[in-house]
């Protein structure tokens, strides 16, 4: 196991992919369990679509495709946060057009200029290989920008995801938490793609928190659970894909369906053990 | 100077007013209770004066030092959901939230503040569990220790007894006024129980969709609409006697 380890990691690029991969599970970990229990996860979904767009045209447009994705993603989480306050149905079809069109855009923009090649499958299904130094470093730096985010406003975040209303009335300006949550989402988002892919980052957002609420009670250990369950699974999810040739987005989510199916067993044992 | 005046307010959903004409301001220490039927716009009153709701026409303004963070409001429904993962613990603290301001994190005080109010509400047993496999009324002490928690000059309690049971509801009656009295926080409550208003209130304020009462409680008792209400829910609760207590205060 040791001397597996040492052999992935004798490859920079390996390196630099884990890195960053851990450091987007964990902001992903952390920010899903609020998503999920405001009903957001629909957002997190569109985003990375959006995300997909945005990286086709930045590619085409020959430009840096983080500098270029992560202000027009930020931009559609402010939208869609806007569209899913004012009216819950209707968000839901405002999301599904916001994403396809998205793909539409992204897919023509391919399909002119670089032809429907490898690079739309990458985007689509996340590349190991997508990472640049300089891509590595800003991912570092912003990930750790979520990550201290999260903790200082931990609290806040709570108070808003459990009663909107209450925080707001004891004068929280709840708007602009969920201005934050939206903002830390989309650079998470846009961080995650390239290696997780377009279809697959939200499941990094939403499995997390899913596992950890079958068994865990408090808001505190279910965030904590979270994350530590992202982190194992995007480790192991990398080394399966290492040693299986599989594409490392897909190895993660498969790592976190079992881990998922895992924790819904112990629940119901325990269930059981009760009555 | 009062802490809240309500001069001409009325709200409306979507441009269908639910109460209008309200004028009336509460000073510190009063103890308000506002009855009136289902529907008469008593939540949407609260929801006004917390601010959560712009007043269609008049005006609603805080004094005498009073701000949002320094209300404890419990409300009727709450909006948090039921398979929320949350121990009541952090549920009650999350009511210092307000009176932190851009700190991130709960001081020692506010801790010390939770446990009192914990305390007080004699619900230690229930700090550990999950919020949402409490019982209704356990639900609902939690969320009152919560408004406490935030409640340094007012308590705004929307139908706070509901769901509990008449051991806990007396005792609770108890400790807002206790709370009224000591430390001179203003209450302001919706109740559907007239009898313990006028027993332990200051003021009334009577709404139908307008405002047809506003005074000192002694006085509500002897007005015409409030012996009306008083003798309706009488006669009700005595089983529909004709006319059992009508007119008789
Ligand atoms: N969200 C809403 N949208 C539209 N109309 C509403 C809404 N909430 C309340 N109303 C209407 O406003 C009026 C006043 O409602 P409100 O909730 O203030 O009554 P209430 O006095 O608190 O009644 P209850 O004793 O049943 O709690 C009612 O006619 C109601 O139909
Ligand atoms: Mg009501």
């Amino acid at each position: 196991m040791i001397d597996i380890l040492l052999e992935m990691f004798s490859y920079t690029f390996l390196v630099r992919a884990v890195i960053v991969g851990l450091l987007v599970s964990l902001c992903a970990a952390l920010l899903g369990v609020s998503l999920v229990l405001k009903r957001y996860s629909m957002i997190g979904d569109g985003l990375s679509h959006v995300g997909f767009g945005t990286l086709a045209v930045a590619t085409a447009m020959n430009a840096s495709p983080l500098t270029v994705s992560i202000p027009v993603v930020v931009m559609a989480a402010f939208m869609l946060l806007r569209i899913s306050e004012n009216s819950k149905i209707k968000g839901d079809a405002a999301i599904a057009l916001i994403s396809t069109s998205s793909l539409a855009i992204g897919v023509v923009v391919i399909s002119i200029t670089t032809g429907m090649n490898t690079d739309v499958c990458n985007y689509m299904f996340g590349s190991i290989l997508a990472m640049s130094k300089s891509d590595v470093i800003l991912s570092i730096v912003l990930a750790i920008v979520v990550l201290i985010l999260f903790v200082i406003f931990y609290n806040k975040i709570f108070a808003v995801t459990f009663d909107e209303t209450f925080a707001q009335a004891t004068g929280v300006k709840t708007g602009l938490y969920n201005m934050l949550i939206a903002f830390l989402t989309a650079i998470t988002i846009v961080l995650g793609m390239r290696m997780m892919g377009a279809l697959l980052i939200s499941s990094l957002i939403i499995f997390p928190a899913l596992t950890s609420m079958r068994v865990c009670k408090k808001f505190k250990s279910v965030t904590i659970c979270s994350a530590c369950v992202s982190v194992l699974c995007f480790f192991s999810g990398v080394v399966i894909s290492y040693l299986q040739a599989t594409p490392t987005g897909a190895s993660v989510v498969i790592v976190n369906i079992i881990a998922f199916l895992l924790f819904w067993t112990a629940n119901s044992i325990i269930r059981r053990g009760y009555a | 100077m009062a802490l809240i005046t309500c001069q001409n307010a009325a709200f409306a959903y979507e441009g269908n007013t639910a109460v209008s004409n309200l004028n009336f301001a509460v000073h510190r220490g009063d103890y308000l209770c506002i009855v009136g039927e289902n529907g008469s716009g008593k939540s949407t009153l609260i929801k006004g004066l917390l601010g959560l709701k712009v007043p269609q026409s008049g005006s609603v303004w805080m004094g005498d030092g009073l701000q949002p963070n320094k209300i404890g409001y419990l409300p009727q429904q709450t909006a948090a959901q039921k398979d929320f993962p949350a121990s009541a613990y952090e549920v009650i603290l999350s009511g210092r939230l307000g009176t932190r301001g851009i700190l991130p994190f709960y001081s020692r005080v506010d801790k010390k503040i939770a446990e009192k109010n914990i305390k007080r509400l004699d619900i230690g047993n229930l700090r550990g569990r999950c919020y949402r496999e409490l019982s209704g009324g356990q639900q609902q002490r939690v969320l009152l220790a919560r408004a406490l928690c935030a409640a340094e000059k007012m308590l705004l309690l929307d139908e706070p007894v509901a769901g509990l049971d008449p051991v806990v509801t007396r005792e609770l009656y108890r400790l807002i006024e206790k709370i009224n009295h000591e430390t001179n926080i203003t209450v302001i409550m919706v109740s559907h129980d007239i009898h313990s208003a006028v027993k332990y209130a200051s003021h009334i304020l009577h709404l139908q969709n307008t405002q047809v009462f506003f005074g000192k409680t002694k006085d509500y008792v002897q007005s015409e609409v409030g012996n009306r209400f008083l003798g309706i829910t009488r006669r009700q609760e005595s089983g529909g006697e004709a006319g059992g207590g009508e007119g008789s205060d």
